[in-house]
């Protein structure tokens, strides 16, 4: 599974590394914000299956950049992984397309759980 | 002749809460560290002799900032609690930690305050003999905290603007 961790904090991306390291065959890609992000995609021949995207980055945040995203790629999976927690905040990012939403902090069982979910859904949608 | 005088400013109680549970929290979930939570006073010494801090703006209809301090030691010990790994004050990565320490309590608490914000990227501030100097027109409530790996504050200094 061809991971890309967005977020501007460099310790949470790790932390997120280490949780879905127990995905079996998981490899991993970072960016610092949704430009740069934007830039390893287009740069990854084949892309990605699984996006963790951060909400608040500078020079493009994760709004956007899932909004970016889906204007060419329906089938990526995108977890936003914030701390804006707000009903209101939850609905834009899942009209924007992303498949699930885990609000920081976060455990690192609760972090799997989110991810296990986005899988399984995907696989039955399948 | 009277003279009108300006009432002085006020501490919302009820954003303080928030702020001591998100503190709890987010080192309870990331860091695995259980931390005990004092009774807020009223910051009244500019420098509070910490070593380290992170720093959170607040706009939009809640405007301030949140503060998170700690001692060098307290800070290095929870930054490898909550990181994985042991890092250096020196090291880009120990700052980024303390950053994001300060943006998760900022982000948690921010949904209980009850009005729309925006929370600013962190910045942190490392060295011996800093000084906050916060908005002189918000008070700066100071919430005491405890950790197996020593004290820390978070310092809140937040109003709610006018409709």
């Amino acid at each position: 599974m061809k991971c890309l961790l967005i977020d501007d904090s460099r310790t949470m991306r790790n932390i997120q590394k280490k949780v879905l390291s127990a995905v079996p065959g998981a490899t991993f890609a970072e960016a610092g914000d949704g430009l740069e992000a934007l830039s390893v995609i287009a740069a990854t021949p084949g892309g990605f299956d699984l996006m963790i995207v951060d909400w608040n980055m500078p020079n493009m945040d994760g709004i956007t950049l899932v909004k970016k995203v889906r204007e060419t790629d329906k089938k990526t999976l995108m977890i936003m992984a914030t701390t804006e927690a707000e009903k209101s905040r939850v609905l834009d990012a899942i009209r924007a397309g992303v498949n699930n939403y885990v609000v920081k902090p976060f455990t690192p069982e609760s972090l799997m759980e989110k991810v296990s979910q986005t899988l399984a859904k995907a696989k039955a949608a399948a | 002749m009277s003279t009108a005088t300006a009432s002085p400013p006020t501490i919302d109680s009820k954003f303080i809460l928030p702020f001591m549970n998100a503190t709890r929290e987010v080192f309870q979930k990331m860091a695995g560290v259980t931390t005990t939570i004092g009774k807020p006073f009223l910051k009244t010494d500019a420098n509070a002799g910490y070593d380290v801090c992170g720093i959170i703006g607040f706009s939009g209809q809640i405007t301030g900032s949140v503060v998170v301090s700690f001692s060098d030691t307290a800070a290095e010990k929870l930054v490898e609690a909550f990181a994985g790994v042991k890092l250096a004050l020196t090291d880009p990565d120990f700052a980024d930690a303390v950053g994001e320490l300060a943006n998760m309590i900022a982000g948690s608490a921010k949904k209980h305050l009850g009005a729309a914000a925006n929370i600013s990227t962190p910045s942190v501030v490392i060295g011996k003999g800093y000084i906050v100097a916060n908005n002189r027109q918000i008070p700066c409530l100071v919430i005491p905290c405890g950790s197996p790996f020593g004290d820390f504050a978070v310092e809140v200094s937040v109003k709610r603007n006018p409709a």
